[in-house]
């Protein structure tokens, strides 16, 4: 049997009387990428995010089980603890707060921090405050690095090339590709691009359309065919996942 | 009052305990990085040195007796702003940093508090003369045997011509104790007088409203302050420039953080000249419901030509910020203070790069131990 390091049970997610996600299922193995397609709007930053445990959202039914464990009740920090880790969409501007600081508080290892953030072009946004004034491609590469150092058993990517140039997108993509060969995490990817399937090799993708997950698949067979026949032809699909 | 010159007594009395206050107000007690040093306890100088002949350091009753001109400066800084000050003050440093002296490591002057239910009172005078560069680090703590005790100092500041003066003050308190810092400096034609001020211990009580007087054409200052108050205490704590020439301008800069305490955070800038540029910015953290931050900026001019403003901002720390560090793994209460931390940014400290180093430790292991 199959071990799944990720599965959603069901889960329905509300925001005041507002339902974002309607009984949504999802199993990810372990090991193994699953990507996550869907319009805007459609609320795949809100299933990552309440993967992580950010608060504003209420579960009304069902459950998140990470390793065979319900982490419905754990804090953010616990979730981390247990290995997820997450690259956000939108990552908040903290004044006075280095990026170096958060880097040290990640590793201890001083080395892995100049040579990390060399590779990824950082080392002059090292010393700068938090995503303050981050240009869009090194607001991603932060994240990235701080993944990276964090060394997470399960990655939750949120559109990590959106807003990059092309020779960034190959950066990052090859130093993902990388770790995931070196460490093999399971990640959870959302993009609009996809690009970043140059880079990785994902088993499965699924879409999202007004919070009801559609259309279990190869990730490249459904990235074609929301091309041609764009997101309504995947809510005809209608197979289980 | 007596004075102790002999180097090898001159920290007698203060324990290691004592010792480790002092240090942590910025005291280097092996003089290695100072130009000079002055050290009162209480109403007692213990000791008062000075490495430079271009800077001479002395109580203020010595150099009254030793320099007759000094009359001439004693007092004068309230008087020309038309306020009183206490007469019955007891000790109190001297500095003169003479014509076109430049120090490379800063001057360092510690008040310390020892008895119980002591008042200690003090008038310091400061003049650094043409085209003098001088840091001052001042440091005013007190003892853990001191309690129910009270600080009142005078400090006169004049920054002749040209000349440049960067006063860093530490306060160290305790849940019982008062302080009443109260200065003004007269600044003279194309001279900085810069202040900080840094108070991240508890205290009972502080009231100041220290206050620069812009002489000259083309003087400058600037106020920078870090303000933590802990529960149960209250300091209502301001700073002011008066702008009596041209081409002057200033800055006035405060963070502000509440644990449950009371800060009221004061600004005044006002322009009694035309051609002023200036302005005053404060922004306050509530990390608890019991505290208040009451900022009151005053911006008070008849001139047209003058460009004055102020922000004030204050609020708490955002969820977003705090969950953000915790999905990096940090507790609440670690995310809470690098946060706290951050904004208790140094940077906003115009610091010599030598002291910089140092009072970034200073504040990071007060914050730390604080928070
Ligand atoms: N905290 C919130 N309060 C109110 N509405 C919210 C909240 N978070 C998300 N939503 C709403 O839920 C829906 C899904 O948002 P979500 O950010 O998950 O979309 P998305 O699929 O990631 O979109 P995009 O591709 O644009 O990033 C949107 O309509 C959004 O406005
Ligand atoms: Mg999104």
């Amino acid at each position: 049997m199959a071990k799944y390091t990720l599965q959603v049970k069901n889960l329905t997610v509300k925001v005041g009387s507002q339902t974002i996600l309607d009984k949504i299922n999802l199993k990810i193995e372990e090991h193994s990428t699953m990507i996550l397609f869907g319009p805007n709007g459609s609320g795949k930053s809100t299933l990552i995010k309440v993967i992580m445990g950010i608060s504003g959202y209420d579960i009304a039914e069902g459950d998140i089980i990470f390793e065979g464990e319900s982490i419905k009740d754990l804090s953010i920090e616990e979730r981390a603890e247990r290995g997820i880790g997450i690259m956000f969409q939108y990552p908040p501007k903290i004044r006075g707060v280095k990026l170096e600081q958060i880097a040290q508080f990640l590793t201890k290892e001083e080395e892995r921090i100049r040579a990390l953030s060399a590779h990824l072009n950082l080392d002059k946004i090292l010393h700068r405050d938090l995503n303050v004034d981050f240009s869009g491609g090194e607001m991603k590469r932060s994240e990235l690095f701080q993944l990276i150092l964090q060394k997470p058993g399960f990655f939750l990517l949120d559109e990590p090339e959106s807003g990059v140039d092309m020779e960034n997108i190959s950066l990052m993509g090859r130093m993902l590709k990388a770790f995931l060969k070196e460490e093999k995490p399971a990640c959870l990817i959302i993009t609009h691009t996809g690009y970043i399937l140059d880079y990785i090799e994902a088993k499965n993708a699924c879409v999202m359309i007004d919070g009801c997950l559609f259309c279990l698949g190869h990730p490249r067979e459904i990235f074609e065919s929301i091309k041609k026949f764009g997101y309504e032809k995947c809510k005809e699909c209608q197979r289980e996942i | 009052m007596k004075n102790v010159r002999n180097a090898n007594v001159r920290y007698k009395n203060l324990d290691d305990k004592e010792l480790e206050i002092l240090a942590g107000v910025g005291l280097d007690k092996d003089e290695k990085e100072r130009t000079a040093t002055f050290l009162q306890s209480d109403d007692e100088v213990l000791f008062h040195k000075s490495l430079n002949p271009g800077i001479e350091i002395f109580p203020i009753e010595e150099a009254l007796r030793k320099y007759p001109w000094v009359k001439e400066y004693y007092g004068k800084s309230f008087q020309l702003q038309g306020k009183d000050y206490p007469e019955d003050t007891q000790g109190g440093y001297f500095i003169w940093v003479k014509k076109d002296v430049h120090a490379f490591f800063p001057i360092q002057a510690c008040l310390f508090l020892k008895r119980k239910s002591f008042s200690q009172r003090v008038h310091n005078l400061i003049i650094a003369e043409e085209g003098s560069k001088v840091h001052i680090i001042a440091g005013c703590a007190s003892s853990y045997t001191s309690g129910e005790s009270h600080h009142l100092g005078i400090s006169e500041f004049f920054v002749k011509k040209g000349a440049y003066v960067n006063f860093t003050m530490i306060h160290s308190w305790k849940e019982d104790v008062d302080a009443e810092p109260k200065s003004i400096a007269l600044v003279e034609e194309q001279a900085m007088f810069l202040s900080n001020y840094i108070c991240l211990k508890p205290v009972r009580k502080i009231v100041m409203y220290p206050t620069a007087v812009l002489l000259g054409d083309g003087s400058k200052a600037r106020f920078n302050s870090l303000l933590l108050a802990h529960p149960g205490s209250s300091q209502d704590i301001g700073s002011r420039v008066i702008f009596k020439a041209r081409n002057t301008s200033a800055e006035i800069i405060s963070r502000a953080v509440s644990l449950g305490g009371n800060i009221i955070a004061r600004g005044h800038l006002k322009a009694e000249s035309p051609k002023v540029k200036a302005h005053l910015e404060c922004r306050g953290l509530m990390l608890n419901p019991e505290g208040l931050i009451h900022a009151i900026p005053e911006l008070e001019t008849f001139y047209q030509d003058v460009d004055i403003s102020h922000e004030a901002a204050i609020g708490t720390i955002s969820k977003d910020e705090i969950e953000y560090l915790a999905s990096r793994g940090l507790t609440k209460d670690e995310a809470t203070g690098v946060i706290v931390r951050g904004f208790m940014d140094t940077e906003i400290l115009n610091l010599s790069q030598v002291l910089k180093n140092e009072i970034d430790k200073l504040t990071v292991e007060t914050l730390k131990k604080g928070l």
